[in-house]
């Protein structure tokens, strides 16, 4: 692209921010008080966090398909197969390491915290989900997790439990007369059970999103 | 002016630099940061656009949060078939963009 191509384009971007900026600056308010609808069906929703009860109740099925996106990015990511690593080799450090192990099943806790939590404050199965790959990615940074090159039997289940479990609860709802129609008496205890097997599973679909690869050379023998 | 109107407009300004970005950048690296840009951009304007009246709305939110985990795993599936393009072809740009890319990385185009 030449040099006045690039200044069109800059130029064009920045007409676009001006109309954008100009366009919010006059939007009236919203027709719908969105907030207000959310806090009179607090209630029924099973939870007491507004967050939450949209998330998984509300409006569950974007949440649903959302879940099916992250799981076909991973089985993307493993069908574009294996690149030959560029990353230098990295000396073992044993420090590093223990801290990992030491830190890992904190992280584990604090995902359980947080999974708990989202019902009635900021929490959930997404936050939840970020604290355990996070662990994931600690652990394959300091050595003791390896690459996946191949996700045996067990990882493949856990992967899709989640969003087979939200399918089912999901499924569950057209005996009521819709889709991802909770029973009243039984939404809180669904939603948990949703967000436990979310929690797993997108925890590990977050971690293999970078676990997914080949292994990084070790620079000596591991200890 | 509220709080969350300026959210808003800061959030229409990273959406017009994310895009100047993806067309402008030459590298498919640069396109993915600039993509996110983007993304952070709409994403700031519709959890600005909603809080203007001073009390947040949980249903933005809701879909916010929704949509920053489905741009992590589109940003990942992205690097991933980036990566595989450049051990294939041994460059990580596009086909019809390798007339314009610059040899060296810090190229007249590379702004």
């Amino acid at each position: 692209m030449n040099r006045w191509a690039s200044v069109a384009v800059a130029l064009l971007c920045a007409v676009l921010a001006l109309a954008l900026a100009w366009a919010m600056w006059d939007l009236p308010p919203a027709p719908v008080a969105l907030p207000a609808q959310v806090a009179g069906s607090l209630a029924i929703s099973g939870v007491e966090h507004p967050v939450t009860a949209v998330l998984l109740n509300f409006r569950g099925y974007d949440t649903l398909l959302e879940v099916g996106v992250l799981l076909i990015a991973l089985l993307g990511m493993l069908a574009a197969g294996a690149t030959p690593e560029r990353m230098t080799a990295l000396p073992p450090d044993p420090v590093l390491e223990g801290l990992a192990r030491l830190l890992a099943p904190l992280m584990v806790l604090v995902a359980g915290y947080l999974l708990w939590a989202g019902a009635f404050r900021p929490g959930g199965a997404f936050q939840a989900a970020a604290v355990l790959a996070a662990a994931g990615v600690l652990l394959r940074l300091a050595g003791p997790v390896t690459a996946w090159t191949r996700p045996g039997r067990v990882l493949r289940l856990a992967l899709a439990a989640g969003f087979v479990v939200f399918l089912a609860v999901a499924v569950l709802g057209l005996a009521q007369g819709a889709m991802l129609e909770y029973p009243r008496a039984w939404a809180g205890s669904l939603i948990l059970a949703v967000e436990a097997g979310l929690t797993v599973s997108l925890g590990l679909t977050l971690a293999g999103l970078f676990l997914a690869g080949p292994e990084i050379p070790r620079g000596g023998p591991r200890t | 002016m509220s709080l969350g109107l300026f959210y808003a407009l800061v959030g229409g300004g990273l959406f017009a630099l994310g895009l100047a970005g993806l067309i402008l950048q030459p590298r498919l690296l640069g396109k993915i940061l600039a993509f996110n840009i983007l993304g952070s951009g709409a994403f700031l304007v519709l959890v600005g656009l909603a809080q203007r009246g001073g009390t947040p709305d949980p249903v933005p939110q809701a879909m916010v949060l929704t949509g920053i985990v489905v741009a992590v795993a589109a940003t990942a599936l992205a690097l991933a078939l980036t990566r595989r393009l450049a051990d294939l072809s041994g460059a990580a740009v596009l086909p019809e963009d390798d007339a314009r890319a610059p040899a060296n990385p810090r190229g007249p185009d590379g702004d």
